[in-house]
């Protein structure tokens, strides 16, 4: 390793390399979310026929991962730099090594392998086929080609990369810890976050309010799925987004039973997969704006009536 | 001239596991498709790595040889108009055939003429049969499939090259956007793309850009490899079969090295260090000359020795951080006693349809011992099986299954010795998981073995119970190997175990007050038939003969031991000589026996007899009913069998269906008593006697 990139530093380079790529460079979506994957930019965007290239920084929220900072590795909230491109371009996995080649990590130094790892995320419908990327055995992203968002079969597919930030920083700066990376100009990564991981773990564990948030959960569904039957697919996303964060609270609080767990996860994965539906007929609505070939766009516009 | 053919497809990174199912696959439909297309080789070699499946063809024919082939046309009638000129009908037929009517003969078939013809076809060329091994290409399956970018073409991975090299001549097809050349790629980072001049060149090419393409060089290189270090260092590394295959599909240019790790980790049990490295790293755990883990491992980068400091120093890393928790999780679990474990599991669920998992244990605890008692185990043994049964889950609450999930049974026998349980406990809470699989290794100790069925028994029946019952390839729960895994551990064991055992068991949980709120009961016979199902799988696979096995599973015997050794004697007997004769006797008693109208069955009454058939085969049958409870079934067999002469006779002289009722219900009675004697041995009817 040459240069010991900062976290700002390694977002900074990861931004430049991918808006070099042709991807929008998008900010992070401002609604709570466990993953990269369950932000608008990836998720509706991956449905439909319109291309999308898009890179973007996504704060993740588990709550039943957080430790009290006293894990070195382990987060309440940890930080995903996502890139997705449809249609998946040809040579994908040399983007991507190119973009480790920015980063001051050299394949010929170390030892990189795509291990297979097949994803999948019930609740919200989703499945793809890929791999964990290891360097010198760790994993620092997932690469997955999306097969099915929302349970719609993907036409055409997305690929989609995820950094797991801390760890690829971890790595770079050679840190045990993350509360010890360096975050930009001298501040460290548990100067900022060590106070708000605590107290989102003893929110999460002990002192989150769990009548108020399963009558939250109940009422998010509610709004979205009326504003599914609206037609605004936006804000129905937003509620199921809220239902899902809601739902990860009340699971890292213990306070949902094995039958009780199902039950939520088959309320969110059916509004996630109406929203789905919903929006392609709504992109429909607007004449697939992001298709710039226009006979495809006549084409796509004129057919599939009969495809859902 | 003898040529060889070179077929390379290039992928992006497929699954280790799929990679070795995957060249077979390839090599057998290339074997088939040329066979089909008749063109002569003599051998296909191999070659595999994560980023492609290739093979060599060599010996390959310039062409299909020729054919000369007879074709028939319609009838001569049909053929020759009135005027005896070729009708419409044979100058369709000829040119159909490309050749012209003066090629006509007749020939009789049946009585009547038919036209034929003689036909020459031209063998093709092997450039054009090698061309369509396209479809070969494209119709392999995989167990995953995907999509990429725009197609809707489905493969393993992205294609991204393909070589098809006849001697030095490409030859073309496409898939999707790819068309063949001869251009191959070599290691990801350290080699680059080459143009092969020849199909023979391929291997030695792709070595010059550190790729062994050759699966079997490059495991024996890692073996190798290993095996050096091991020698350097005076340890002793096992080669798990399983993780070599893999480490050899995950690496083009295997340079194998090793690492360490802080000796302070030794303290923790040896199958959690050993999970860690080999499951999750893919690494080779490494023992000093006793047997002894030592504060090591070896690896195997998927390169060169450049920088392998690097290399060490980052999986180094990722294993104390995986170790680190790992110690965490040890110091953190044993705060907690088994009782404090055992008390969570009141919360947690079994299924919810049915109970949690502290409701399971104590179920299984009165069965453990409603069996133990009935296979004749010591009082020790109860009261062992009975300790481990209220306790055997404990370790799923704790922090080192809930990371490491595989571990279940193996933690649970560790923290059982560290909280002071007697061996015998703690061994039986690791054995109750086992089988594992299909065929996987069976509980060592008796009390191990009874709670392995319980367990298992408890499971099926519950489930069915629960209306979860598995159908087709539907079995989420697995029961189906659960069932194996009890008919294995009697069978070995040599236990009976039958469905008034299963009866019996449900009743002492009634009794015990620890029920689930479940109509288990009527679930018996169910459960009953679904072990048998197993016990039929199981012969089959060992080859009984399928009559043997429908006369096995179609009997009434419920006890799953029986019904093994009864598969064995019929087997044994089938080439007697008089086994058809045997068998013709004993089931003549089994079909008149059906007649009986069941309610008016009653003891035989010897003042009805009017011949001494009759009260020989009467002395005959109680005789076989007094011993049937003592005889083991190879001897209950010879006893029925010597029934014979006594059975023939009576048909001889008797005439069942009497025309008086009372005498042909006596008659018809004590034939459904030896019936009843008969079956034992099985549903005799379905046996194939020649």
């Amino acid at each position: 390793m040459t240069k010991k990139l900062s976290m700002q530093q390694i977002i900074l380079t990861l931004q430049q390399y991918w808006s070099a790529q042709g991807c929008m460079l998008m900010q992070a979506y401002d609604t709570e979310k466990g993953a990269g994957t369950m932000s608008p930019y990836t998720f509706l965007r991956a449905i439909g026929p319109e291309p999308w290239n898009a890179a973007y920084v996504e704060p993740s929220r588990r709550p039943a991962d957080g430790r009290y900072a006293e894990n070195p590795n382990r987060l309440y909230q940890h930080h995903q730099f996502q890139v997705v491109m449809k249609p998946s371009p040809e040579n994908i996995q040399d983007l991507y090594l190119n973009s480790l080649k920015e980063l001051g990590i050299d394949p010929l130094e170390h030892d990189i392998r795509f291990v297979e790892d097949n994803w999948e995320n019930p609740s919200m419908g989703c499945a793809g086929v890929g791999w964990e990327v290891w360097l010198d055995g760790m994993e620092v992203s997932q690469f997955t080609y999306f097969q099915i968002v929302g349970g719609l079969e993907v036409d055409p597919v997305t690929s989609e990369i995820t950094y797991g930030l801390e760890r690829l920083a971890s790595y770079i700066q050679d840190v045990d810890s993350v509360f010890d990376l360096e975050w930009g100009d001298g501040v460290l990564y548990g100067d900022i976050f060590r106070e708000p991981e605590i107290e989102h773990s003893t929110y999460g564990f002990e002192t989150s309010n769990q009548k108020m948030l399963m009558q939250m959960f109940d009422d998010y569904e509610g709004e979205a799925k009326k504003q599914i039957a609206n037609g605004l697919v936006h804000p129905a996303y937003d509620y199921i987004l809220k239902c899902s964060h809601t739902f990860n609270l009340l699971d890292a609080r213990g306070a949902v039973s094995v039958t009780e767990r199902a039950g939520y996860l088959s309320r969110i994965r059916r509004m996630a997969h109406s929203v789905a539906r919903a929006f392609v007929a709504k992109r429909k609505e607007f004449g697939f704006p992001l298709i710039k070939d226009e006979k495809k766009r006549q084409a796509l516009l004129k057919d599939g009536e009969d495809k859902k | 001239m003898a040529h060889t053919f070179l077929l390379e497809i290039g992928l992006e990174e497929m699954p280790a596991h799929v990679v070795t199912p995957s060249i077979k696959q390839l090599v057998q439909k290339t074997r088939k498709y040329l066979k089909e297309q008749r063109i002569s080789f003599d051998d296909i070699t191999p070659f595999s790595t994560p980023r492609r499946l290739a093979i060599q063809i060599s010996g390959l024919a310039d062409k299909q040889p020729d054919i000369d082939k007879e074709v028939k046309g319609p009838a001569k009638k049909i053929a020759l108009d009135k005027d005896g000129n070729w009708s419409k009908a044979a100058q369709g037929f000829t040119r159909g055939q490309g050749v012209t009517v003066d090629d006509i003969t007749f020939k009789e078939l049946k009585g009547t003429d038919y036209v034929y013809v003689e036909k020459h076809i031209a063998g093709q060329s092997v450039e054009t049969v090698l061309a369509g091994l396209k479809d070969v290409v494209t119709g392999m399956t995989f167990p995953t499939m995907m999509k990429w970018g725009s197609y809707h073409f489905e493969y393993i991975r992205p294609i991204k090259w393909l070589v098809a090299l006849l001697d030095d001549k490409v030859i073309p097809f496409q898939i999707l956007d790819i068309k063949t050349d001869r251009q191959t790629r070599g290691h990801r980072f350290l080699g680059k793309t080459i143009v092969l001049k020849n199909a023979t060149d391929y291997e030695d090419a792709l070595t010059k850009q550190f790729v062994v393409a050759d699966a079997k060089k490059r495991k024996s290189e890692i073996k190798t490899q290993i095996e050096q270090i091991a020698s350097d260092n005076n340890w002793v590394i096992k080669l798990n079969p399983d993780l070599l295959e893999e480490v050899t599909n995950l690496v083009e240019w295997p340079t194998a090295f090793t690492g360490s790790f802080d000796e302070k980790y030794l303290t923790i049990p040896d199958e959690v260090l050993i999970t860690s490295m080999r499951d999750h790293q893919r690494f080779f755990y490494v023992l000093d000359q006793d047997g002894k883990l030592l504060p090591h491992f070896v690896s195997v980068r998927n390169g060169n020795a450049d920088h392998i400091q690097n290399v060490v120093a980052g999986n180094e890393r990722v294993l104390a951080a995986r170790l680190s928790d790992a110690m965490f999780f040890y110091q953190e679990d044993q705060k907690l006693t088994i009782d404090d474990y055992v008390e969570k599991l009141k919360s947690v669920s079994f299924h919810d349809k049915i109970s949690t998992m502290y409701e399971k244990m104590q179920r299984v605890a009165v069965i453990a011992a409603n069996l133990g008692q009935k296979l004749g185990l010591t009082d020790a043994q109860i009261k062992d099986v009975v300790r481990a049964a209220h306790i055997y889950k404990f370790d799923l609450v704790t922090g080192m299954v809930g990371e490491f999930a595989e571990l279940q049974g193996v933690m649970g026998e560790k923290y059982a010795l560290l909280n002071g349980e007697n061996p015998v406990v703690a061994q039986a809470i690791r054995e109750h998981y086992m089988p594992i699989s299909a065929d996987g290794d069976l509980p060592e100790s008796t009390v191990g073995a009874v709670l392995a069925i319980a367990d298992k028994l408890d499971s099926i029946l519950t489930f069915f119970a629960a209306g979860m019952i598995p159908s087709g390839s539907n079995d989420p729960y697995a029961l189906r190997r659960q069932a194996t895994g009890i008919v294995r551990i009697v069978r070995t064991n040599k236990w009976h175990l039958d469905q008034e055992m299963v009866d019996a068991a449900i009743d002492a949980e009634t009794s015990a007050n620890v029920a689930p709120d479940l109509d288990q009961k009527a679930q018996v016979k169910a459960v009953g038939g679904f072990l048998k199902d197993r016990i039929k799988v199981t012969l089959l696979g060992e080859k009984v003969k399928h009559d043997v096995v429908d006369a096995v599973i179609g009997g009434p015997n419920t006890d799953l031991l029986d019904n093994f050794t009864i598969a064995q004697v019929l087997s044994d007997h089938q080439n007697d000589d008089d086994f058809k004769g045997t068998i013709e006797a004993l089931t003549r008693v089994l079909r008149i026996a059906q007649k009986a109208d069941k309610s008016k069955v009653t003891a035989v009454d010897t003042s009805l007899f009017d011949n001494d058939s009759e009260p020989k085969l009467k002395a005959a049958v109680d005789n076989v009913a007094q011993q049937a409870s003592e005889l083991d079934i190879p001897a209950y067999y010879n006893v029925l069998a010597a029934l014979k002469p006594v059975i023939n006779d009576y048909f001889d002289a008797t005439m069942v269906m009497a025309k008086d009722e009372k005498v042909k219900n006596n008659r018809l009675s004590q034939l459904s008593q030896l019936s009843d004697l008969i079956l034992r041995m099985g549903d005799l009817n379905q046996l194939i006697v020649k």
